[in-house]
């Protein structure tokens, strides 16, 4: 067991989850209640990373951070080292990946408040910042809750960005799941089996605390 | 008082036009799709793009001349939804405490109550809306909606949503409640019996244009268009020639038979026009029993139908050219006069009671 890599992939998790709760929650709402031209397309390219082989949207994150590139020249100038296989870069491409995964739930939660709820809000002279807190996001709690849960589940088993953007340097960017490939490659499959079976229930109980979460959420 | 202009092309188009004075209530009435709910939702500040503008008590909430667009949360308004669209998180005294921006959280409970009590729903201030019965989230809404002491209340379709029984202890509800308010009062309804028995005035809609605005009395004795009189479902519409104008009368051909009715000078001899009286109007007179005086257009006619409606019954009557009116009397009249189906019966039509409209879109 590589407790280093459990706690790597943890507080990569956890990283992940709270940076995108803000950002998830203001742009679904954006896009619950809006329509413009070209929403669709939008709405594809943040999808894209469900569908897109992690192997492919690795290699551009890993482009996009090399050192060739202008965000990694700058990050470099800046920080001293490289973004791409640095535990500030795997963070960055980990919010990207997780975008759908956030970002989905909490839409649909917030489309799924009446139009004249909404509405409401304001004719009862409450402002828009105030009808949100207030209003818009207890009823819309349950989507973003699962939206985090989704994305720190889905951060703790990601490999094939990870290992693009990170490689595998121990303390730094090996997580839980290179760690898993690492030892059955090295054919230590009992270290294999615990780490799997570890992130077997907790995928588990994410998931069925989700659905859980929603089920509540009909009553 | 509310004072508005609005045009639009699309979505919908829209030519509407009407003001509502402090204590009126005033009926927004027409077909769905007629831009009711759209001219409402504007005047809230929930629907952006008619161009025009919206005074309450000289204070401009729209104004697309000048540029001024007051957005939805700064319009003093009271605004009751079809659905109620009650926060389904918070009791009824939350939701009401939601609406009122008194500082002073004593204060703001203390008004909340004041507006739950005044809409007959005390006991149930803790209850969350989803236990509610549509009445009762009516009343919620109404108290949400008041509580802010608004300078205008909308209502939206307020009592489509609930049924008979509790619709009609709603009217009265709202009789009473708008005798209290000093605020100009506008509801949405396809009803018109509704906006009849509730409004001062009512504004007739049909494909977002105002067709015509006056008293529910005004407007369904004296309709300026056929269209309206098809709007208002009169029973009796019809058309005619105009023959000829006398001293008091305008003499009119409706399909062979010659009526006299209040003198139009307006309308030319020889033009086609509508005509209505209303069914309380069409007299079914006995020779023996009322005197003649006061008879005009006396026809003989026969009984084709007659359906009783409480006290009421509604008689379709035969006329010699054919054609079909309705009548409307008192059931223990027709009995004690003997009418029945398949009898023959004398008619009276007052001039005064026959109204002419022109033509023109009338048949569209």
């Amino acid at each position: 067991m590589e407790w280093d890599a459990l706690r790597l992939s943890l507080l990569l998790a956890l990283a992940t989850s709270v940076l995108l709760l803000p950002l998830g929650a203001a742009a679904a709402r954006a896009l619950a209640w809006s329509s413009f031209r070209g929403k669709w397309l939008l709405e594809a390219t943040l999808a894209l990373p469900l569908v897109l082989p992690p192997t492919v949207l690795g290699y551009y994150l890993l482009v996009a951070m090399g050192s060739a590139s202008p965000l990694g020249a700058f990050y470099e100038r800046a920080f001293g080292h490289t973004l791409a296989f640095s535990f500030e870069g795997l963070v960055v491409a980990s919010i990207i990946f997780n975008i759908p995964f956030a970002l989905i739930p909490m839409q649909r939660a917030f489309e799924s408040i009446p139009l004249e709820v909404h509405q409401a809000a304001s004719t009862c002279g409450i402002s828009p910042l105030k009808a949100f807190f207030r209003i818009e996001l207890p009823l819309a709690w349950p989507g973003v809750v699962s939206g985090m849960i989704m994305t720190a589940a889905h951060t703790v088993g990601e490999f094939g960005v990870v290992l693009m953007v990170g490689g595998s340097i121990p303390g730094e960017t090996k997580t839980i799941a290179i760690s898993i490939y690492d030892r059955v490659q090295a054919f230590d499959m009992q270290a294999a089996g615990m780490m799997s079976g570890m992130l077997l229930a907790l995928s588990l109980l994410a998931l069925g605390f989700t659905m859980r979460l929603g089920q509540r959420a009909l009553r | 008082m509310l004072e508005l202009t609005l045009k639009q092309q699309s979505p919908i188009p829209l030519e509407a036009e009407f003001r509502c004075q402090r204590g009126e209530l005033l009926a927004l009435v027409g077909p769905s799709g007629s831009g009711k709910s759209t001219i409402l939702k504007t005047i809230a500040g929930l629907i952006r793009g008619p161009r025009g503008s919206v005074r309450v008590d000289g204070e401009v909430w729209l104004d697309t001349e000048t540029g001024v667009e007051l957005p939805a949360h700064r319009r003093n308004v009271g605004f009751v939804f079809q659905s109620y669209a009650l926060f389904p998180h918070m009791s009824v005294l939350q939701n009401v405490m939601a609406a009122c921006d008194e500082p002073d959280a004593a204060v703001r409970e203390a008004r909340a109550r004041k507006w739950i009590d005044a809409v007959r729903m005390k006991g149930l201030e803790e209850a969350r809306p989803a236990r509610l019965s549509g009445g009762q989230q009516q009343r919620a809404a109404l108290a949400r909606a008041l509580v802010r002491e608004p300078k205008l209340l909308l209502l939206d379709e307020p009592f489509s949503a609930v049924d008979q029984i509790t619709r009609e202890r709603l009217y009265e509800e709202l009789a009473e409640l708008r005798r209290r308010l000093s605020i100009p009062v506008v509801f949405v309804t396809h009803s018109l019996s509704e906006a009849q028995m509730l409004a001062d005035r009512m504004v007739v809609l049909h494909h977002g244009r105002t067709l015509q605005s006056g008293t529910p009395e005004e407007i369904f004795s004296r309709p300026c268009s056929a269209e309206i009189a098809r709007l208002v479902a009169h029973k009796n519409l019809a058309w005619a020639t105009v023959i000829a104008h006398t001293e008091r009368h305008t003499e009119i051909d409706w399909n062979g038979l010659r009526l006299l009715a209040a003198l139009r000078p307006d309308l030319a001899v020889g033009t086609r026009i509508a005509w209505l009286i209303p069914a309380l109007d069409v007299r079914m007179v006995d020779e023996k029993l009322d005197s003649y005086s006061g008879r005009e257009n006396v026809h003989v006619a026969q009984v084709d139908a007659m359906v009783p409606l409480g006290g009421q019954a509604t008689v379709r009557l035969r006329m010699p050219n054919g054609e079909c009116l309705s009548a409307t009397a008192m059931a223990h009249t027709l009995r004690k006069r003997a009418i029945e189906v398949g009898r023959t019966v004398d008619v009276s039509l007052l001039s005064a009671s026959i109204h002419l409209m022109p033509e023109r879109s009338a048949e569209d």
